[in-house]
């Protein structure tokens, strides 16, 4: 390990570090703006200069990789002569717009400027003026504002994998821009405006809207998605105006996908602020009594047996546990949190985890997906996956529907008979995730969702097994959700008890009048028409599906608005702040399932959100420790029988489009127009 | 810029010289043949490159459009606009500023009718301003088409262009009669042949 001097201090790195690296290692803060730690070494911007001894002039130290007995200043007259240099040159053609700047307030160059620019210009003649480019319904630019640190380029093209962005033309005439005009073409495209150092780049929703030094900070967990990832919300007032991403390395590193990122316009829309119930046909608003009273008079005499309950895909652990125990004690075993309605077994941990582990896929060397798009299911996963394929020896074989993933796969077959082949291992692939020393299998719900998903399931644990990818040291068994809520569902036991129906099941009992009432938690996603003549209660925070189809719709409070427990695909149970208060009437939805408990007549025991999260970490021990992965045990999971013949299907038809969240949210709207081209398709916001 | 302009695809002839360039890198190093490939495309479309023919030569090569894009915009051989049927680019960086230049410009704008960055109404001419040619031994030089014309002066620099818009093709290169770069005043060392001695 080289040894160096930074300032006088002598410190010890690792080879292969640059000399930035060593200096913030060494405590010394080295004004950047192209420097990145998650991107390539660009080194074209020359913040970084730092002065090297021997060496006549000065060095850019995000491109100098360290050398055994360096000696380097960071302090010197020099070193601020020379910063002052650069930043005078990036300034000639930067616009003094800050006042309308997006920027500003949270704006590199102008925190740098502070400490390196002049107070004065010595520049004299035009300042260049660039074109703005559109780079679709997302991300605003300002080109003029540009100074040309290829963050974003190089974003696009290692990280997202979408090769759409470059830099045109030379010397001053320099642009940043994809050259067609046409919406960038990532999931991830919003996290080159937190990567733009100036105002270049800028969140369009967002535009002019607020200034960062109002707004106040919440951190919390996204639920658009089963990855969890972290996200820091800005709120002001009552409002939350956007999300932002929050570092956690094992989970989404820096990065959140656009959905996270910008359907949070769609919390302001659609949304229940009051309870409603259907009197002659129609829903009518009604107060939290009339509502209660509603279904009190209507389930009075309705036996337990003749009730269900779903719970949908954003429920947090704190709900689902409450309304499990809400049906015990109605004595219902009809309850469900597989909208989907797909074949996973809550009794064996392991077997509905993505037991790898998202960092964990940077150790795997070979990958088996079985119907599944993670781009669209997890685009985070998807980058890590991109981030391992980039490492080199990474191959990655698909059974099922395969889109453009932004790495190379090879695609086996559509469905469960090349899956059959390869689990007998005559398939002629079959060799690479046996003779691979770490290879991981992830199924996709597009292939648990259908009647044989117990016999994929099966084959699916029994590839795993066969090419040795489930032992002590490595657990290469993944199941990749779509829903936010599906683990702690399954971890809180939200599965049929004794004789209980699943979802297909309810739905099906609700038809054919077998049951009587049906309580959706925030369930959308289900053939809600079918339901017959079931009295239906929804319990939501947006008027879509379910509360169309609702005869009593309780207003609940969405992810942002409550402290709540989410556990995300990996097992990782994390916990949500709220960042504003629901609006209206609308409560935490556990403590409206609790004062309903008390209208049915069997009042549950909780009274704060301790209590509910005592009985989590009792009904799962799991609860009890936050933000760290559980071992999961194995066992036998899955069906024997051999599949069906059908091809694997994708769960997620429009990336944009998975919530009900997303679909009241405008921005979302304009994408699924914009950049998937789902242009004849009329959403709500079209009226 | 826009994407809707004429598709554009490779020609069995040009496929096959486009083929043999390409042979001429590694294995999975085809993208070096970019500019080659754009100075073939060029050629064949009368001098300039529409968006389609980049994008059909980033197909070609199985590279991203706009890595295409990128090298097509930063080299000025590329024209990503129509120009004239002969292009005439004049240095005027520092040794053929030295050397009179300006006289050069200015003879090429009254001969040719257009200033510098413009191409004549009959489409026959497109007048520019270069960087450095790389030939400052033989400065001032004026690039015409795929020739180098070197030692001008206003007045030879009138004559080659009026025989060009005649129709002739004058010779290239020094215009004093000196060979290549050899000095102006003529031979300063082995100036006799050996028998002489």
């Amino acid at each position: 390990m080289p040894t160096l001097t930074i300032d006088g201090v002598e410190i010890e790195v690792e080879a292969g570090a640059t000399v930035l690296q060593a200096c913030e290692q060494a405590g010394k803060e080295v004004p950047r703006f192209c420097y990145h730690d998650r991107l390539n070494i660009a080194g074209n911007c020359r913040m970084c200069l730092v002065e090297m001894e021997k060496s006549p002039k000065p060095i850019a130290s995000c491109a100098m990789p360290v050398g055994d007995g360096m000696v380097i200043h960071t302090n010197t007259p020099q070193v601020q002569k020379a910063r002052e240099g650069v930043m005078e040159f990036l300034l000639i053609n930067h616009p003094l717009d800050c006042p309308i700047c997006d920027q500003g307030g949270e704006c590199d160059l102008q925190d740098q400027a502070m400490a390196y620019g002049l107070d004065h210009s010595r520049y004299r003649e035009n300042k260049r003026a660039v074109t703005d480019k559109d780079l679709g319904p997302l991300v605003k630019t300002v080109m003029t504002r540009c100074i040309h640190c290829t963050r974003c380029i190089r974003f696009a093209t290692e990280i997202a994998g979408v090769e759409e962005l470059g830099a045109l033309g030379r010397g001053e005439h320099m642009e940043i821009s994809n050259y067609v005009e046409q919406a960038l073409s990532s999931e991830l495209s919003g996290n080159i405006i937190d990567l733009c150092p100036v105002g270049a780049l800028t969140s369009k929703p967002y535009a002019f809207t607020a200034r960062s030094w109002e707004l106040n900070t919440t951190e919390t967990i996204d639920t658009h998605d089963a990855v969890g990832s972290n996200i820091r919300v800005d709120a002001r007032g009552r409002t939350i105006l956007r999300v932002l991403p929050r570092l956690h390395e094992d989970i989404n590193e820096e990065w959140i996908s656009d959905k996270a990122r910008f359907a949070n316009d769609g919390l302001r829309r659609q949304r229940l602020d009051r309870p409603y119930v259907r009197r002659d046909g129609r829903l009518h608003a009604a107060s939290w009594d009339e509502a209660f009273s509603a279904i009190a008079e209507r389930l009075k005499s309705t036996d337990g047996t003749r009730m269900a309950a779903i719970a949908g895909d954003q429920a947090c652990a704190e709900s689902m546990v409450v309304l499990k125990d809400l049906m015990a004690a109605l004595g219902s075993p009809h309850i469900d949190c597989r909208q989907d309605g797909a074949k996973l077994d809550a009794s064996i941990r392991s077997s509905y985890l993505f037991n790898t582990t998202i960092s964990g896929i940077e150790d795997a060397d070979a990958c088996l997906m079985i119907g599944t798009n993670p781009r669209w299911e997890a685009a985070l996963v998807n980058a890590r996956l991109r981030k391992r394929y980039l490492a080199g020896g990474f191959r990655v074989l698909s059974v099922g529907p395969q889109p453009d993933l932004t790495f190379p796969v090879e695609v086996l077959g559509a469905g469960p008979d090349t899956l059959s082949a390869f689990g007998n291992g005559t398939h002629e692939a079959a060799q690479v995730l046996t003779n691979a020393e770490r290879p991981m299998v992830i199924v996709g719900q597009g292939a648990l969702a259908r009647e044989d998903g117990a016999a994929v399931l099966g084959a699916a644990r029994r590839i795993a097994e066969n090419s040795n990818a489930v032992r002590d040291d490595w657990n290469g068994f993944n199941v990749l959700h779509t829903a936010a809520a599906r683990v702690a569902g399954l971890d809180l036991g939200l599965v049929p008890g004794e004789g209980g129906r699943d979802v297909a099941g309810i739905i099906d009992g609700a038809a054919k009048g077998e049951i009587d009432a049906v309580f959706l938690l925030g369930a959308d996603e289900i053939d809600v028409a079918a339901m017959g003549e079931a009295f239906v209660i929804y319990l939501g925070h947006h008027g879509d599906k379910g509360a169309g189809r609702a005869d009593v719709v309780l207003p609940g409070a969405a992810y942002v608005e409550k402290n709540a427990t989410w556990v995300n695909t990996e097992g990782r149970v994390q916990l949500g702040h709220r960042a504003v208060f629901p609006p209206g009437d609308a409560r935490e939805d556990w403590a409206i399932i609790r004062a309903l408990s008390e209208v049915m007549g069997c009042t549950l025991p909780y009274d704060d959100l301790g209590s509910v999260r005592r009985r989590m970490a009792e009904v799962a021990e799991t609860f009890n420790i936050i933000d760290v992965i559980q071992p999961a045990p194995w066992g036998q999971f899955g069906s024997d029988a051999a599949p069906d013949a059908e091809p694997f299907t994708t769960p997620i038809d429009d990336f944009y489009m998975t919530d009900a969240i997303c679909r009241s949210s405008e921005t979302m709207a304009a994408c699924s127009v914009q950049i998937l081209g789902n242009g004849s398709k009329a959403t709500g916001i079209h009226g | 810029m826009s994407a809707n302009q004429t598709p554009f695809e490779f020609t069995q002839a040009l496929r096959s010289a486009a083929d043999k360039i390409v042979a001429k890198y590694p294995e999975g190093r085809q993208a070096s043949a970019v500019l080659p490939l754009l100075d073939l495309v060029q050629r064949q479309n009368g001098g300039w490159v529409t968006t389609d023919m980049m994008s059909a030569v980033a197909e070609f090569l199985d590279m991203a459009p706009i890595r295409v894009y990128e090298v097509a915009s930063f080299y000025t051989m590329i024209n990503l606009e129509p120009v004239g049927e002969t292009v005439v680019e004049v240095c005027t960086t520092t040794p053929c500023w030295l050397r009179g230049c300006d006289g050069i410009v200015q003879a090429c704008e009254e001969t040719l009718g257009i200033g510098l960055g413009e191409t004549s109404a009959d489409g026959r001419f497109t007048l520019r301003e270069v960087e450095c040619l790389g030939a400052c031994v033989n400065a001032p030089i004026v690039k015409i088409n795929d020739d180098y014309y070197e030692d001008l002066d206003p007045d030879r620099t009138r004559a080659i262009l009026d025989s060009i818009s005649r129709g002739a093709a004058p010779p290239p290169g020094s215009q004093t009669g000196r060979k290549t770069s050899a000095p102006a005043s003529g031979p300063t060392t082995l100036s006799a042949s050996a028998g002489d001695s």
